[in-house]
């Protein structure tokens, strides 16, 4: 494991972070006032989210310094089903007739 | 079965550079994704499927009454307690337990400043409007995702208590064991952060 | 570092054991206890189904007069018995047996470690299905009645069912909770607990199955967990995950927010449900495979390749689960998606079944009792599998969905599959647990009686259901086609009767060996993997030194030894 003076650098940088969080917060609550459609408000949030995520899990849980494969293997995996889990319930569900509607009965 | 019979338990194993707390807490927080996974999932379904207007239509931003101010403030606040929970495990891994105990009791609190304002200032407020679960779709998700949210914020600091409390015994017995019990509830609490870092423009931006 | 070695007492000896073999133990009789009520349930049911609308001979009047007034069931009552039936033999009778038994038990002994990596969590684990299992038991208690909408609670009626739905809802949380904690318990050992020299593909198959089993179970339940917060929401909150606009029932309308889909419950299950049967066959493979290999004295055909086919098994049965839905008008696009990753998903279970018969070519056959019903397994597995194939096509899903074919195709699988591999391994590691064997006749008649007869209980069901009559149905003498092949639900009503005759054979044994058994030393079979290298049973800690392993986990008859098995932790001889 990294010795105390490393430590004390890896400070610096939780701070640096956390200052990024913060800003990234704010940058996405302003692009949500943006006119525009719902799919780039989606994108841009959803990459947004993703960023702040990934340096949480890069910096605070410190997979940043984890020399391991074994974690991309559990996380690749779980990231393949994560996507099917969004994607295939609503596709399904949403390819109907057009006077059929999801929600309705009849 | 002490940390002595069982290997592993404190020296990271070759092949996954993990103790095995570790390895299994990351294992438990695959599944985790795919618990809040299927809440997303229903939330893309249920949206996607609404109609554009008439009884059962997605609320919009108006008509949902969230404040972005509010999840804002509280999104910092998770952030906050995040780098504390880091903080405490970076004491520990210095030797001082008397500063992570301060960083963990700062973490608790603003876990707690959390799970106030929701009730307060966000839950109570709603229902007294009539904004209940079984008023719609998008408040049956919300109470919902965020309502599961925060049990995990409650169990979270209920394990933050012990180890600032009784469980911090451990640290004069064996204290990388204990660092290593911080580190993987540390990786528990940034997930929880985690799951508010998407939560929170799903629900009070989009 | 301060650890007492004084005896525990009692209750943390067999009570709340941290030891994975007493938690296995504890597992093991509890699942076999509820596979048995379970059984018990659907021999009341096969009364109803034979005999529609007569009073049950000698037992009819004890289930009160709200269930079975006169002896004669209600068609509520019949639902309860049947949603109870599926619940409580997949989730806990076969599961926590397989997993929580055999894996909890076997596992950590098989990769020579001392004990799981997290024994507070195994025990823990433990206690959370207890606590499911009862909870499911309260359902028959309280009014209205147990869960009664199937196994697979399909929303509306399940919204819309009595209290014992809730109660149904709670159980499964404790289950799944259950499930994940010990899912992440293996797959720590295994990847960390392995003693010096057993590489991964040095590891018996029945670990890999049980490595690759629990990923399944870790990954795919927290949906179903979900699902289940969604439902009990809606049952408890109001709300309307499920509830579509515009619903009526008995004339009157729901007065609900609507807008909510029955088909998001049906994809969250399902996400669940298909790896599910996965699990439900994996481990029942691996015990399959370590007998063959142990009674065929020479190593099994293609391990390499089970192992791979395994994982790409594991893998694939994620994206199969719509195969389950092929009726609720989803697309032509998506349908054909599902029909072929299902379709691509039955090679693995080929390949893996084909390498276990290639095994038996030119075999010393030992026909010892596991042996018989691993043996049974092979061809009963490849008929569940076989005539798995036409629901896995849309097209002729059409005519077959929720019919009696469907119910046989998985019970074929399940029942003379997995459960005859739970008695082959019963009938193999019974030696372990508790130092005697079984007796080897009463082995025989059970093996032989319950083979024919569970034969006799589901065959007929494949006519049945080509016939068109539905599944979950209460009489189905009241329609044309269900009267024209009730003599062959007949003939299932009296199979299942009589095997479940059969099982006193197995239960007898099971506990008259405990004292009367034949006496045996570590290693009764002559096999060669890690467990049999510790006493039988095994002291706490396992093994007296750490076994070093130098060879792989099935060098039976190897030339130039004297003896036709090599265990994998003896040194080579010069």
């Amino acid at each position: 494991m990294a010795e105390a003076h490393d430590i004390s650098k890896h400070i610096k940088l939780y701070i640096g972070v956390f200052i990024a969080l913060a800003v990234f917060t704010v940058i996405t609550v302003l692009a949500s006032t943006i006119e525009a459609g719902i799919a780039t408000h989606v994108v841009v949030a959803l990459v947004i989210a993703c960023i702040k995520g990934g340096l949480v899990a890069a910096i605070f849980m410190h997979l940043k310094w984890e020399k391991t494969a074994v974690l991309w293997l559990v996380f690749g995996i779980c990231a393949i089903l994560f996507v099917v889990l969004m994607a295939i319930p609503s596709l399904t569900v949403n390819d109907l007739p057009p006077q059929a509607h999801m929600g309705t009965w009849g | 079965m002490s940390s002595e019979t069982l290997p592993y338990t404190v020296k990271p194993h070759p092949v996954t550079a993990m103790y095995s707390g570790k390895f299994g807490t990351w294992l438990f927080l695959a599944s985790e994704v795919m618990l809040f996974g299927a809440l997303f999932s229903s939330y893309v379904l249920l949206r996607v499927g609404a109609p554009a207007e008439g009884p059962g239509h997605w609320l919009s931003h108006h008509e949902t009454h969230l404040s972005w101010k509010i999840g804002g403030f509280n999104t910092l606040v998770l952030i906050i307690s995040s780098v504390t929970m880091v903080m405490a495990w970076a004491s520990l891994k210095m030797g001082s337990l008397q500063k992570a105990r301060l960083y963990l009791i700062i973490t608790a609190v603003l876990a707690v400043l959390f799970v106030i304002i929701k009730l307060s200032l966000e839950y109570i407020p709603h229902i007294k409007d009539g904004l209940v679960p079984s008023h719609s779709n998008f408040f049956a998700l919300y109470y919902t995702m965020t309502g599961l949210h925060a049990l995990h914020i409650i169990g979270g600091v209920v394990v933050i208590a012990y180890f600032i409390g009784p469980g911090a015994k451990l640290y004069h017995k064996d204290p990388e064991y204990y660092t290593n019990r911080i580190e993987c509830t540390g990786l528990y609490w940034h997930f929880v952060d985690l799951v508010w870092i998407f939560l929170f423009p799903v629900l009070y931006l989009l | 570092m301060g650890e007492d070695h004084h005896t525990p007492g009692f209750w943390r000896r067999y009570v709340f054991s941290i030891d994975h073999k007493v938690i296995g133990v504890q597992y093991m009789v509890t699942g076999l206890t509820f596979l048995m009520f379970g059984f018990c349930l659907i021999m009341l049911m096969r009364w109803q189904l034979a005999y529609p609308g007569e009073a049950v001979p000698v037992i009819g009047k004890i289930f009160g007069e709200n269930n079975m007034p006169g002896g004669i069931m209600l068609p509520e009552f019949y639902n309860s018995l049947g949603a109870m039936h599926g619940t409580i033999m997949v989730f806990l009778g076969v599961v926590p047996i397989l997993v929580g038994g055999f894996g909890n038990y076997v596992l950590p002994l098989q990769v020579g470690a001392p004990d799981m990596a997290f024994p507070k969590l195994n025990m823990m684990s433990y206690w959370v299905y207890a606590t499911g299992g009862i909870t499911m038991l309260v359902g028959f208690f309280v009014k209205g009645g147990a869960a009664n909408s199937g196994w697979t609670s399909y929303p509306p009626l399940s919204n819309l069912a009595t209290t014992g739905q809730t109660v149904w809802l709670i159980g499964m949380v404790f289950l799944i909770t259950s499930s994940l904690l010990g899912s992440v318990n293996f797959i720590v050992t295994v990847a960390h607990l392995r003693s010096d020299g057993l590489s991964m593909f040095r590891l018996p198959f029945f670990v890999w199955a049980q490595l690759v089993t629990s990923f399944l179970l870790l990954l795919a339940f927290p949906p179903l967990e979900a699902a289940g917060v969604l439902q009990l929401m809606d049952r408890l909150a109001g709300t309307s995950f499920f509830m579509p606009s515009g619903l009526v029932v008995s004339g009157v309308p729901q007065t609900v927010a609507g807008g909510g889909s029955p088909l998001l419950w049906q994809h969250l299950f399902w996400f669940l449900a298909h790896p599910e049967v996965y699990v439900l066959i994996l481990p029942a493979l691996g015990i399959v495979a370590e007998i063959i290999a142990n009674n065929t004295r020479k190593p099994p055909w293609g391990y390499r390749t089970m192992v791979y086919a395994t994982i790409f098994l594991g893998f694939m049965s994620f994206i199969v689960w719509a195969h389950h839905m092929f009726m609720t008008g989803m697309g032509t696009k998506l349908s054909a998606f599902f029909a072929t990753t299902t379709m691509i998903i039955s090679i693995p279970s080929v390949v893996i079944l084909t390498a276990l018969l290639i095994s038996l070519y030119q075999a010393s056959i030992r026909f010892t009792v596991p042996m018989l019903f691993a043996l049974a397994f092979l061809p009963m597995f490849a008929i569940g599998g076989l005539t798995g194939l036409p629901l896995g096509l849309p097209a002729s899903d059409i005519a077959l969905h929720d019919t009696y074919y469907v119910i046989g195709h998985f019970h074929y699988v399940v029942a003379p599959g997995t459960i005859f591999a739970i008695f082959a391994g019963v009938y193999y590691w019974y030696p372990k647990v508790t130092g005697r064997m079984m007796n080897a006749t009463l082995g025989k008649l059970h093996f032989w009686f319950s083979f024919v007869f569970i034969n006799i209980v589901f065959m007929p069901m494949f006519w049945v259901g080509l016939a068109g009559v539905s599944r979950r149905l209460y009489d189905q003498t009241v329609y044309a086609h269900g009267k024209a092949v009730q003599d062959l639900t007949i003939t299932s009503s009296w199979g299942a009767w009589l095997l479940g005759l059969a099982q006193i054979f197995f239960i007898i044994n099971f506990f008259i060996s405990i004292r009367r058994g034949k006496k045996v030393s570590n290693n009764p079979w002559d096999a060669t993997t890690l467990e049999w290298a510790a006493p039988s049973p095994p002291p706490h800690g396992n093994f007296a030194t750490v076994p070093v392993v130098y060879r792989g986990p099935y060098e039976y008859s190897v030339p130039g030894q004297d003896k036709d098995f090599l265990p994998q932790h003896i040194a080579a001889e010069a």
